[in-house]
């Protein structure tokens, strides 16, 4: 074992910073170069034109979830010091929610709207000022949010542990969806580009 | 794009004046060239394989993943404290982003979504996409579209904060690491995003 290296104290906080810097660059880079900082193109996922959004979210779900899967298996890297976001059923499921009633509103996500906005788009920045000031809002109001925010905790809960199989069974199972999802995405978007079967395909792309 | 996009004060040289070619031509899109052919967008299976390894990177080299949420949550904090400090110490959230004692979790977020800016930028600007726009489809108005943004913002504000991360923290990086939060996180978002996006159809349409 010698990964996650901070975890390991291969290198301290404030080279963690620069790590912070470089990994934010790729992730922007990834963003921009995908088209994700465009609130047309992530809208064409919601009416079906064009699935990017999903390609690129689930192409990096699950490179990156075998990634971890294989080295941890080959012993390099110890999953169980990677943190895990814990599990709220209730806060999530609806935070959720409200999250996608927003997206699909703005057209954009926390991280794409400042690669909307760094890029030169208005709707970026006022997606990003509406952002601050939403979380400001919520925070400011957090008295009242605190007892559902901490309701129906389950620490970290992973799916092998909630359907009970094999970490790689599940792996398999999610690669195997995502495979299916593409074959799907791709003939989803065939139609639209055909125009067969589907009412107002044109306008956006 | 919609050609009533409004046109920054930015040169137009590349366009009216001689043609210029190579590396010059990037620095006059840099500068906001608007008549530059753009440059198509990455294949998102490609790019979706580069942000997963970005994601991968992250958790091999510091233990965590991605976020954006976080630093949205520490620029409202710090907003709080600097209008009322002592309502904002009592503040449950806003506590602990104004307590990390500096080069914590939290400010790494805050560096990560800098470089989230940059890496955007210069992918933008090494393709020729910075364009002064405010995307929209061509029956609604600017300032509506400037509207809808914010207000979408505002919403995923507030369930970025109930969920604990956004499509960053929580899609991306948790559902990498298999968290059921972050799955239900998944399905409830765009499970709203599908059934709120046909009611905005005509601010693309």
């Amino acid at each position: 074992m010698s990964a996650p290296f901070f975890e390991y104290g291969l290198f301290g906080q404030g080279f963690s910073l620069v790590v912070a810097l470089i990994v934010g660059v790729a992730f922007g880079w990834c963003l921009e170069r995908s088209g994700m900082g465009s609130a047309r193109k992530l809208m064409g996922q919601f009416y079906l034109t064009d699935l990017t959004v999903f390609k690129v979210m689930f192409t990096a779900i699950i490179t990156a979830m075998l990634g971890i899967f294989w080295l941890g298996w080959l012993g390099f890297l110890d999953v169980a010091r990677i943190y895990i976001p814990e599990t709220y059923i209730l806060p999530q499921l609806a935070g959720g929610i409200i999250f996608g009633v927003g997206f699909a509103t703005a057209g954009l996500c926390p991280g794409t709207s400042c690669v909307s906005a760094v890029t030169g788009r208005g709707d970026g920045v006022a997606a990003v000022l509406g952002m601050l000031a939403g979380v400001l809002l919520a925070g400011v109001s957090f008295g009242l949010l605190e007892p559902f925010y901490d309701s129906t905790p389950h620490g970290t809960f992973t799916l092998p542990a909630l359907v009970r199989a094999p970490y790689g069974l599940v792996v398999f199972v999610i690669v195997g969806i995502a495979l299916a999802g593409f074959y799907f995405a791709e003939r989803v978007e065939r139609r639209a580009r055909t125009g067969t079967g589907s009412r107002s395909t044109r306008g956006l792309v | 794009m919609s050609t009533s996009a409004w046109t920054g004060s930015g040169t137009r040289a590349a366009g009216n004046g001689p043609r210029v070619t190579g590396s010059r031509k990037r620095w006059l899109a840099l500068l906001g060239g608007e008549d530059r052919a753009v440059t198509a967008y990455a294949n998102p299976y490609v790019a979706g394989v580069g942000l997963g390894l970005v994601l991968l990177a992250a958790f091999v080299v510091m233990g965590r993943g991605l976020g954006a949420t976080g630093a949205f949550a520490d620029a409202a904090a710090e907003i709080a404290t600097t209008v009322a400090p002592k309502s904002a110490q009592a503040n449950h959230y806003f506590a602990r982003y104004l307590n990390s004692d500096g080069g914590g979790r939290i400010d790494w977020l805050v560096i990560e979504l800098i470089g989230v800016a940059i890496g955007g930028f210069a992918s933008a600007a090494f393709a020729g996409r910075l364009r002064r726009v405010v995307e929209r489809g061509p029956s609604i108005s600017r300032d509506t579209r400037l509207v809808l943004a914010f207000t979408g913002g505002s919403v995923m504000g507030l369930g970025a904060v109930l969920a604990r991360g956004c499509t960053s923290g929580q899609a991306l990086t948790g559902g990498a690491l298999l968290s059921v939060g972050s799955w239900l996180f998944i399905i409830g978002a765009f499970a709203a995003g599908y059934v709120v996006a046909p009611m905005l159809r005509w601010a693309w349409k």
